[in-house]
């Protein structure tokens, strides 16, 4: 909690603080861990709706005339490819393949009829290392690259109610809207790029908008959301909606020493006809298969196996968790983290330690939640 | 027992001591303001019966979904009970921290580590 530099604030900040917000660091921001309790906040989110503040998240747009083949030589999918609309996850990665950040990448239509830009949402921790990146990638590239994370805010409603709370707001028919798309539009007559992405499990949008307006759209979300029992929820049970969901976190799951192949992420690398920075090795990745596999986790007690705790099996060691928690929807421990490839079966029992004990665990399949239809 | 008749750690624990069978005893737990803190306790890790402990080391530890915390014993001694409804009730922690969420009696050897508690009103002042 205590950090050295001075924390930046999010145009939030005073609402979150208002409304009992416990304030922490995080990647330099002052964010609201959680409101009341974490379960709760978390129990919300799946059974109605949660609000999430999540300005922290850097935003970067790339513009000019050699925007998509700039991006297309640095992201591990295509996005030459990417309809108007489009949201695509994927990664960056540097020579050696190792994970920069993972994305999600925007094709953006400002206008009908004008032509397409590109945007980005990097995680919070990496946007200064990416902002600096794509610019010693430029190379003969004609771009312009412009990190716009303090021009905007960004929230997200996320829950099975989250769409239905939303459509009335705004003239564009959300509830047509498909996954992973987004577009601008009004919403209580402010201009919001609005697209149907998140990360909790759940059904939900992410807002953008201008910073200066986005008090006024939180409170009126907040609003609603009370009526249906949601409520605004902290970084402490995005945390367990994430795990839950089986979903890697940047500097947990994913980091420059973990590869895009044994992070279990093949879906967001495509090589076909393309070339990009760190090919060359996820393609000795593929063709040598992984030593290490990213795994769930589920513990026998109540005891939570934390990031950094080892994995063992017939006494040796054979992994490390990256993220533990106490789940909320199924009331048990439960964890993520790399074994090697030879104890990755699922059904495979391994022991952890915590803190000096030993406990059971199994390996079990990735995601742990996943949402009805 | 109301706070203001204990003393507090600096680590949140509160401790209430007492003759028993001619033996100092400390009635130890967790102050309202730890528990409010950590929020969505899931487990305590109570010791043994018989354990010995040594002042302002850890000796038994509470998770909550977001982390774990060790409780530190006070005073050097030995454990003499501990709270066996906690585990499977551990909202008595919050709703009655001073009372039946009582954590360990520890029976005194040496209660030196008394002398560096603090009355509620410091201890109140420390958690501001």
């Amino acid at each position: 909690m205590s950090d050295n530099l001075p924390l930046t604030p999010t145009p939030l900040h005073d609402w979150h603080v208002a409304h009992g917000g416990r304030m922490v660091g995080f990647a330099g921001w002052s964010m609201p861990v959680q409101y009341t309790s974490i379960v709760e906040e978390h129990q919300a989110t799946r059974s109605t709706v949660g609000l999430f503040d999540i300005s922290h998240m850097g935003r970067v747009l790339v513009d000019g005339p050699d925007a998509t083949t700039f991006l297309d030589s640095l992201l591990t999918r295509s996005v030459a490819d990417m309809k108007p609309h489009q949201i695509r996850y994927s990664l960056i990665c540097n020579e050696q393949g190792g994970i920069l950040d993972d994305i999600l990448a925007y094709r953006i239509v400002l206008k009908e009829g004008d032509p397409p830009g590109l945007g980005m949402v990097v995680n919070a921790s990496n946007r200064e290392k990416i902002v600096a990146w794509l610019q010693s990638q430029v190379g003969g590239h004609d771009v312009e690259i412009r990190d716009v994370t303090a021009v905007y805010s960004m929230i997200a409603l996320q829950g099975p109610k989250a769409i239905e709370l939303l459509d009335p707001l705004t003239p564009f028919e959300l509830t047509s809207m498909r996954y992973y798309t987004g577009q601008l539009m009004e919403m209580t007559g402010v201009d919001c790029f609005v697209s149907r992405t998140g990360y909790t499990g759940e059904d939900g949008c992410e807002i953008i908008c201008d910073a200066d307006k986005v008090v006024g759209i939180w409170e009126q979300l907040a609003e609603l959301a009370d009526k249906v029992g949601g409520r605004a929820v902290g970084l402490a049970a995005r945390d367990t909606l994430r795990l839950e969901a089986g979903m890697p976190l940047y500097g947990h799951e994913l980091s420059e020493s973990i590869n895009p192949v044994e992070a279990g992420l093949d879906f967001a690398i495509n090589l076909h006809n393309r070339d990009f920075v760190g090919k060359e090795a996820l393609v000795e990745y593929r063709k040598n298969g992984q030593h290490r596999v990213r795994v769930g986790l589920q513990l026998e007690g109540r005891r939570v196996a934390r990031e950094g705790c080892r994995l063992l099996r017939g006494g040796s060691e054979i992994g490390v968790v990256t993220s533990g928690t106490f789940s909320p929807s199924f009331e048990r421990p439960i964890a993520m983290g790399y074994v090697k490839d030879t104890s990755a079966a699922l059904g495979t029992s391994l022991t952890v330690d915590i803190r000096g004990k030993e406990h059971s665990a199994t390996v079990v399949p990735l995601p742990f939640y996943q949402r009805g239809n | 027992m109301s706070p203001e008749d204990l003393l507090f750690a600096k680590t949140h624990e509160w401790v209430a001591v007492a003759e028993e069978n001619g033996a100092k005893v400390a009635t130890l737990g967790l102050s309202a303001f730890a528990i409010e803190a950590l929020t969505d306790l899931v487990y305590i890790d109570l010791p043994a019966v018989g354990r010995q402990v040594e002042a302002e080391q850890p000796f038994c530890e509470v998770e909550s979904v977001k982390a774990v915390s060790d409780i530190y014993s006070p005073v050097e001694g030995e454990v003499i009970a501990v709270n066996d409804a906690l585990p499977d009730a551990l909202e008595i922690l919050g709703s009655d921290p001073y009372g039946a969420g009582w954590i360990a009696k520890i029976k005194i050897t040496d209660e030196a580590g008394l002398s560096n508690l603090m009355d509620h009103a410091a201890y109140q002042e420390q958690c501001k």
